[in-house]
């Protein structure tokens, strides 16, 4: 079935050869991606359960959800690779199956387990890549704009794995595509690859090109995205800019305590009613309070558990970040370590 | 416009790519180029046409054996020993001897039928001592001795060799590398671009013809210069008939690689693909052995045509035309296992 998808889609785009560059030179219209109610099942498992996004054009937006969540399954139908069991889906105002060259033409994909050939030297990666488009960039701006031309010659299988992933972000770029996507860049890096990557993709975001990536790191959507999706069990439970989406705790703050033992479920009661307290849970074996005021908390808190006679553990206090946000949505947090 | 910013044509980046891939990879290079050379030179060395060699005969123990050991010693083209009775039995079993002469009147001529070199000795033997009796011949033939390049077995082993060798880079050298290709996601990266897929499956045929250019040149250069194999027909037919194995072993490799997604797979599908080939086909023994039977079976499988049709260029000097059931098979197998393999093949 998947092969029928495919072959009818390469007929018609031979057929619309002439039409692409009516399609190709026409405005790029306000939502880059725009699907709704995408279902897929892989042997009866639903991986995609009924999931809508809209992607603006010149935006950085972010798939942010645990692993299994269904962000490769979504992002693999958005780029034509997976063909969706229900649901509608437009890129760049086209269709797969009836654009798909002109559509291939204008994307670029980085997916999460590809590995280049490691007997290929860098240069010779992206001349290969280059190679497969009808216009894009030279294959040294390429080079430069990863910063990989030092290691120009050096085989892919000798490369970091820092290096490793601004290459495969590099094959995304060589035709200078309007629409990029990132499935779990930076998995896996250390910060200061993790960083260098990120800069390369604002580069991209500032000469406005359209990013729509998946992450499992929320630093990672906070630092880059313009917008997020929260993606739980196949389906968006929330969008908005992570300040609007932090914004929806009430307070943007969260003060986390442990205490040696249980905590007594009246002394939750209590927390609750203390002054600029929005919200309190059990979190990882302690408790997180959600507050609007870190000076007024901390000392009530404290007063409380002094009150119950409690030694604490662990005192700790944060910005509220998306990871916060996920787990007042679902119970769970984004990672398991 | 196309500018392609440096880059060629996506079949020539793939093609040499795909050069490149196997020219880094220094095991294959020795599989592809330097094993069968290897191959040929044992082979050659151990199957080396000996002018008229000796027949080998032991004499047993016993009253009456040094007459006869002196009878047979200087008859010519007879090597004679004597043997104690408790060793010639093992001595004929290994083949070190040929056939025991055990004394008497008339002399008993121990040997095992089954062996032509043993029947050989018989006859030697036989004569030496029928003469050394007091027979005489009615007359003495004159011997035309053919011991010229192209009527020995290293020549006919050559052209098989080829053949074995021209299946076995085929399979392997493109259901491997498209398996590998598979497991590692590249393939599904690949699509993620407007590369057009029979253009990449192309490539990979092209860059077989590359090196088939290069294993057929190691073989043959190295053949004429240690054995002066000979060239009867023309080599221009002889790389046809080749470049038409390759391109045809190229599309079954394709065809086994098309949906297998480990490696283990894809070696376990091309063992079981060459096997029947090795030992029918006649690559190191003629496939006349086999039984009436199965001779169309073995006639079908394109190795067998590309051995014959490697051979009758090669030793018959045949021209293109008079091999058309060849052509056939090969181009039959080619075309059917690479339009199958378009269709199935499993790009994720």
């Amino acid at each position: 079935m998947r092969c029928g998808y495919s072959r009818i889609a390469r007929a018609r785009s031979s057929r619309l050869w002439h039409n692409r560059f009516v399609a190709s030179s026409a405005p790029i219209p306000p939502l880059a991606v725009r699907c709704t109610g995408l279902v897929k099942r892989y042997e009866g498992v639903v991986a995609v359960a009924g999931l809508d996004l809209a992607v603006r054009t010149g935006e950085c937006f972010g798939l942010l959800g645990p692993n299994g969540a269904g962000k490769t399954t979504t992002v693999e139908i958005l780029e034509g690779l997976l063909p969706p069991d229900a649901g509608d889906a437009e890129v760049l105002g086209m269709r797969w199956g009836h654009h798909e060259r002109a559509l291939r033409e204008r994307l670029g994909i980085q997916l999460q387990e590809t590995q280049l050939n490691d007997k290929l030297t860098v240069e010779e990666t992206i001349r290969l890549f280059r190679s497969f488009y009808r216009r894009g960039r030279s294959v040294e701006e390429v080079l430069q704009l990863v910063g990989l031309e030092v290691k120009r010659t050096s085989w892919v299988g000798k490369l970091s794995g820092g290096q490793r992933q601004r290459l495969a972000v590099a094959c995304a770029l060589v035709n200078q595509p309007d629409l990029l996507f990132l499935d779990e860049p930076t998995t896996g890096l250390d910060p200061q690859s993790r960083r260098q990557l990120w800069g390369l993709l604002e580069r991209f975001r500032e000469q406005g090109g359209t990013i729509l990536l998946t992450t499992h790191y929320m630093e990672e959507a906070e630092a880059l995205c313009d917008r997020v999706a929260i993606i739980d069990q196949g389906r968006v439970i929330a969008t908005g800019t992570p300040r609007e989406l932090i914004a929806t705790l009430g307070a943007d703050h969260v003060v986390e305590f442990s205490v040696d033992g249980a905590v007594p479920a009246d002394l939750m009661t209590a927390l609750r009613a203390l002054p600029g307290v929005r919200d309190v849970r059990a979190s990882n074996g302690g408790v997180a309070l959600v507050t609007a005021e870190v000076q007024e908390a901390v000392p009530a808190l404290l007063g409380e558990v002094g009150r119950y006679h409690l030694h604490l553990s662990l005192l700790a206090t944060h910005h509220a970040t998306l990871e916060d946000v996920f787990v007042a949505l679902t119970g769970r947090h984004l990672r398991d370590d | 416009m196309t500018d392609r910013g440096g880059a060629s044509h996506p079949v020539v980046e793939l093609t040499r790519a795909r050069l490149r891939e196997f020219l880094r990879e220094p095991e294959a290079v020795f599989w592809v180029f330097v094993f069968p050379i290897l191959l040929a030179f044992a082979l050659g060395i151990a199957f080396r046409t000996k002018v008229d060699p000796p027949v080998y005969v032991a004499v047993e123990q016993a009253a009456g054996a040094d007459r006869l050991l002196d009878t047979l010693r200087s008859s010519p083209g007879i090597d004679a020993r004597l043997l104690p009775p408790a060793r010639v039995d093992v001595a004929l079993r290994n083949g070190d001897v040929q056939l025991v002469v055990k004394p008497g009147t008339p002399p008993v001529y121990r040997y095992d039928p089954s062996r032509a070199e043993s029947r050989l000795a018989r006859l030697a033997v036989d004569e030496a001592l029928q003469a050394a009796a007091g027979r005489r011949d009615a007359w003495r033939a004159r011997s035309e001795q053919v011991i010229l390049p192209g009527s020995r077995y290293i020549d006919w082993l050559i052209p098989g060799l080829l053949g074995m060798n021209i299946m076995g880079t085929g399979l392997w050298g493109i259901g491997f590398t498209i398996v590998q290709a598979r497991t590692k996601k590249l393939l599904k990266r690949l699509i993620a671009t407007p590369m057009v897929r029979s253009q990449y499956l192309l490539a990979h045929l092209l860059a077989r013809l590359v090196f088939l250019g290069l294993e057929v040149a190691a073989l043959m250069i190295f053949a004429w210069l240690a054995f002066k194999v000979p060239m009867r027909g023309s080599l221009v037919a002889f790389l046809a008939i080749a470049l038409l194995g390759a391109l045809s072993f190229g599309g079954l490799g394709l065809l086994l690689a098309s949906r297998a997604r480990t490696i283990e797979a894809v070696s376990g599908l091309m063992n079981f693909a060459m096997l029947p080939m090795w030992v029918l086909s006649g690559v190191f023994f003629s496939s006349a052995n086999f039984p009436a039977v199965i001779q169309p079976f073995i006639r079908a499988l394109p190795l067998t045509a590309l051995n014959d049709g490697l051979r009758a260029v090669m030793l018959d000097g045949l021209p293109l035309v008079r091999l058309g059931p060849q052509i056939g098979v090969l181009a039959l197998w080619g075309v059917v296992c690479f339009s199958v393999a378009l269709k199935i093949f499993r790009w994720r």
